[in-house]
């Protein structure tokens, strides 16, 4: 019995036969219900700007067949709502007729408590909080003129129903802590931003008064980078330090191992499953099953239960990430890589927590090892052309290196690579494999979904840095 | 099917009337309706449809000078009732801002709407599959393009009400047509992806299946087997679809919050040379059928026209009331933005700039975010064509550009060939001097 459909004027019973029925003739397809409950508190320029409470109810109806997908969707949960839905994925794969794939593997995988971020803490404690940050960063230095810090939490619970009445369903909390400080010394004006999160509650997170150590990181990146001179352009090697970075892996590699672009054949990897694609030494992950992380889930979008899935295994690539739409078209299974924004969106094969796992080397040998280059210990945004395999990503804390010994930092340094070849350019690995804080979120195709990433510190041999200095 | 002025204004009503008996002293709601349909098409073959229908509500509660908001797309009574609820409970406990109020009564919207923002056009999927295959057999005519990412047609009708308890109430409906091909070409072990885009209010204005086709088609072989060039100091051409990005992160360094907040580095810029002396920038809402035209922003306000650049110098900020009230200035009704931006055509042709020097880089091409407002740093990853001596020679890629936004206002130089194709609109741009990073 659907619980999400429990006060509404459509019964589970109606439901399911009008999803049996729709999808009778249809490879796969279901109803995707999902109802979310969000809160965003932010305080801005010593004030509490807004605080917006969202609470959205909605289904997802999607049938396939072939390579037809056929997706209407809907916030009017309704049987008269449903059977237009019906109608309409009716009438586009009315030339096709498949044979229903009810296999769907079952789950009692349980990696966060189905707790509800936004009410196990008060407003009154939620302001206090952010105010409390406010003024312990504006209190660290003179230099700092202005702060942003905001809470973010959201209780996403889904059910999905499939032909034959089958329901799977998933409770998902999430919360991002946040934090930016702006300072000023002569005249210039710098930023520096962190965050942490995850799948529990607040007081998760809040232990120790890691709110502090929060603002001290966001006031200790800002004050680097406020020393920090114009960046040198041109190719370079690049040491990139453990965790958050490996948003380079998420770009460079990650999105070309995605099942769609190599079913489609538009990936630079899409041949090269059995192939060496990277260095020895080199193994890529994609973990859905880490406890209470940002990018996990106990089944995917569309039920699949997530998984610990090989990507790239000692530098041979052995598997992409797939929904079940592109495994099958592929002969091969799902690898719970099925996921979508909300019910107003169609499942993609996404990524979940990316990982490079640890080698043998410590970042003092990489440093030391090289004559020039920069040393790259966080990020902003990357992004990634998946066809010519190139991607960029821009350093918000870099170093110079200047003959093995770590020197100024450097500002606004672009990094751009490219996705097949760098991944044979790295030299070393190494040995301090780090999870991201819990910050990550993932577009594709306008869809933004919450990820991990982590990687050990990295010796790269030849990247392009952008800079303003030749 | 949209619903209409009348069922929107009885969503509204209701919920001003519980946040009125609730204890709020004000409250602005805003409640819209929107149905949208987009096939896509692969490889000449159907690849999927998508049917969106979209009801929902944002309603701000005010208690003098304390604020809280909902937002929910679950309009049943019970759920608004405890949505309203919750919103004012929120409300209660909210600090006061001193800047928090209803926008000012006397710059409510009172005029004509008269700018054809909606073409009632209802185009069958059949219809719409076979414009959008049209366009891919077209790019598939040429011999280069062996794959497609996907090419798709989007219909998308909206219809809004906007309403506070000052009286304000109204709203409108809108439509706007999208059509994307995006291909993928080979040549000797290079592949490409590229695409051509057109989105318009009105059916009848947006590209021809076969243009489409044919102009992702050309972009995408025009890429193929590219060259990194050496770091050095080149100018740059850009294109169209990229030298408006620099109009964008103008406009972001200009809203009232980030010149409140000191966080652009345009702050205490105004009546001062930010661009060169040629340049014109102007925010225009009122250009019948443009994809940037409104009647009022999202409090309410009426849009008036801005000339923001005049000679280089800069005239007026993207003001809303909150921010407004900060800096002591009156909402210009950009609470939602800019309306339709655009830098005037400059006084060259697109032949004059390509053959202005030797050696210039034209960027097609810019990937990443690495554009930093509050010191106008400005670096990203870019990919173009080569022009040698007046010619287009090779393609290039895998290359950074890098500049301060401070100079590159000021050496920006602008041809003639603006047109309307966006909301937000640039001619050809040249910039002098800026630092590529290659091999």
């Amino acid at each position: 019995m659907s619980s999400l459909l429990k006060n509404s004027e459509l019964t589970s019973e109606k439901a399911d036969s009008i999803v049996s029925e729709t999808l009778n003739n249809c490879d796969d397809g279901e109803l995707y219900i999902e109802d979310t409950k969000s809160e965003t508190i932010v305080l801005d320029d010593n004030k509490i700007k807004s605080s917006n409470y969202t609470s959205d109810l909605g289904y997802g109806f999607r049938a396939v067949t072939g390579d037809t997908v056929a997706y209407s969707h809907s916030n009017e949960i309704s049987e008269k709502s449903l059977k237009n839905s019906s109608e309409n994925l009716k009438s586009t794969l009315k030339n096709n007729s498949g044979t229903y794939n009810s296999e769907i593997k079952k789950t009692n995988q349980k990696l966060y408590k189905d707790v509800d971020p936004i009410e196990s803490k008060s407003m009154k404690s939620k302001i206090e909080l952010l105010n409390n940050m406010n003024e312990y960063a504006r209190s660290k230095d003179s230099s700092v003129k202005q702060v942003t810090a905001s809470l973010l939490a959201e209780k996403k619970n889904v059910e999905i129903i499939r032909s034959g009445g089958e329901l799977l369903s998933d409770n998902r909390p999430l919360v991002r802590i946040n934090m930016s400080v702006m300072v000023e010394k002569n005249g210039r004006k710098e930023t520096g931003v962190f965050g942490i999160g995850g799948r529990q509650d607040y007081d998760e997170y809040l232990k120790n008064d890691n709110w502090k150590k929060v603002c001290d990181e966001a006031f200790r990146i800002a004050s680097t980078n406020i020393e920090s001179k114009p960046s040198l352009a041109g190719e370079m090697k690049v040491v990139l330090g453990p965790g958050w970075p490996a948003i380079l892996i998420h770009e460079a590699v990650g999105h070309g191992l995605e099942g769609d672009f190599n079913r489609k054949k538009t990936s630079a990897f899409h041949a090269l499953v059995g192939k060496k694609v990277a260095s020895d030494g080199v193994t890529i992950i994609d973990d859905g099953t880490l406890d209470n992380r940002r990018g996990s889930l106990n089944i995917d979008d569309e039920g699949t239960p997530t998984e610990r899935t090989v990507l790239i295994e000692n530098g041979i690539l052995k598997n992409f990430m797939q929904d079940r739409l592109n495994a099958r078209l592929m002969n091969t299974k799902s690898t719970g890589n099925g996921r979508r924004e909300s019910y107003k969106h169609v499942v993609m094969p996404r990524m979940r927590n990316t990982i490079m796992l640890g080698g043998s080397n410590t970042q003092e040998e990489m440093i030391k090892s090289v004559d020039k280059g920069i040393f790259a210990v966080s990020f902003g945004g990357g992004q990634v052309d998946i066809t010519s395999g190139k991607f960029v990503f821009n350093c918000t804390e870099a170093y110079e290196i200047i003959n093995g010994k770590i020197g100024s930092p450097i500002k606004g340094a672009t990094l751009i690579g490219d996705g097949p070849s760098s991944l044979k350019e790295i030299l070393m690995v190494g040995n301090d494999m780090m999870l991201d804080p819990g910050i990550g979120t993932c577009g594709k195709a306008g869809q933004g979904v919450p990820v991990g990433v982590g990687q050990p510190s990295l010796l790269i041999n030849n990247m392009t840095v952008g800079g303003t200095q030749l | 099917m949209i619903k209409d002025q009348e069922y929107l204004k009885k969503i509204a009503d209701i919920c001003l009337s519980k946040s009125k008996k609730l204890g709020s002293s004000d409250a602005n709601i805003l409640v819209q309706s929107s149905v949208s349909e987009n096939v896509n098409v692969r490889n000449k073959k159907l690849d999927g449809s998508e049917r969106s229908e979209n009801l929902g509500v944002v309603l701000t509660t005010y208690l003098g000078k304390k604020k809280s908001s909902i937002a929910s797309s679950n309009l049943k009574e019970s759920n608004l009732d405890e949505l309203v609820n919750r919103c004012i409970e929120t409300m209660k406990i909210t600090p006061e801002d001193e800047y928090n109020s209803l926008p000012d009564k006397d710059l409510h919207f009172k005029g004509l709407k008269d700018l054809d923002l909606y073409d009632e056009t209802h185009l069958s999927n059949e219809d719409k599959i076979n414009y959008i295959k049209e366009a891919e057999e077209e790019a598939f005519s040429n011999d280069k393009i062996i794959n497609t990412n996907g090419s798709g047609f989007g219909e998308n009708k909206s219809n809004f009400l906007l309403a506070n308890s000052n009286g304000f109430a109204d709203g409108y409906k809108t439509s706007q047509f999208t059509a994307y091909c995006e291909v993928v070409s080979k040549n000797n072990g290079s592949m490409e992806r590229d695409y051509e885009y057109t989105s318009k209010r009105f059916y009848s204005d947006i590209l021809k299946p076969k243009q489409l086709g044919s102009i992702a088609a050309e972009h995408a072989v025009k890429k193929l087997n590219p060259k990194k060039i050496k770091s050095e100091k080149i100018s740059l051409i850009f294109d169209k679809r990229i030298s408006k990005n620099f109009l964008s992160i103008f406009a972001s360094a200009i809203s009232s919050s980030a010149i409140a907040k000191g966080t652009t580095f345009l702050k205490d810029k105004l009546n001062q040379q930010v661009f060169n002396s040629e340049i014109n920038i102007l925010d225009h809402g009122n250009i019948r059928k443009a994809n940037g035209s409104r009647y009022f922003d999202s409090e309410g306000i009426a849009v008036v026209n801005l000339d923001l650049i005049k000679n280089g110098i800069l005239q007026d900020y993207l003001i809303d009331t909150y921010n407004g009230k900060k800096i002591n200035r009156k909402s210009n009704g950009r609470a939602s933005g800019t309306t339709n931006l655009y830098f005037q055509n400059g006084s060259k042709t697109f032949e004059d700039l390509v053959k202005s020097e030797n050696k210039i880089l034209y960027i097609k091409e810019t990937i990443g975010h690495g554009t930093n407002i509050i010191n106008g740093d400005y670096s990203v990853g870019a990919s173009g064509m080569m022009i040698e001596n007046g010619e287009f020679s090779y393609p290039v890629s895998e290359i950074t550009i890098a500049g301060n936004l401070n100079n590159i206002f000021k050496n920006i130089t602008l041809a003639d060939d603006l047109e309307f194709n966006y909301a937000t609109n640039s001619p050809t741009m040249m910039v002098e001097g800026m630092v590529v990073g290659g091999k």
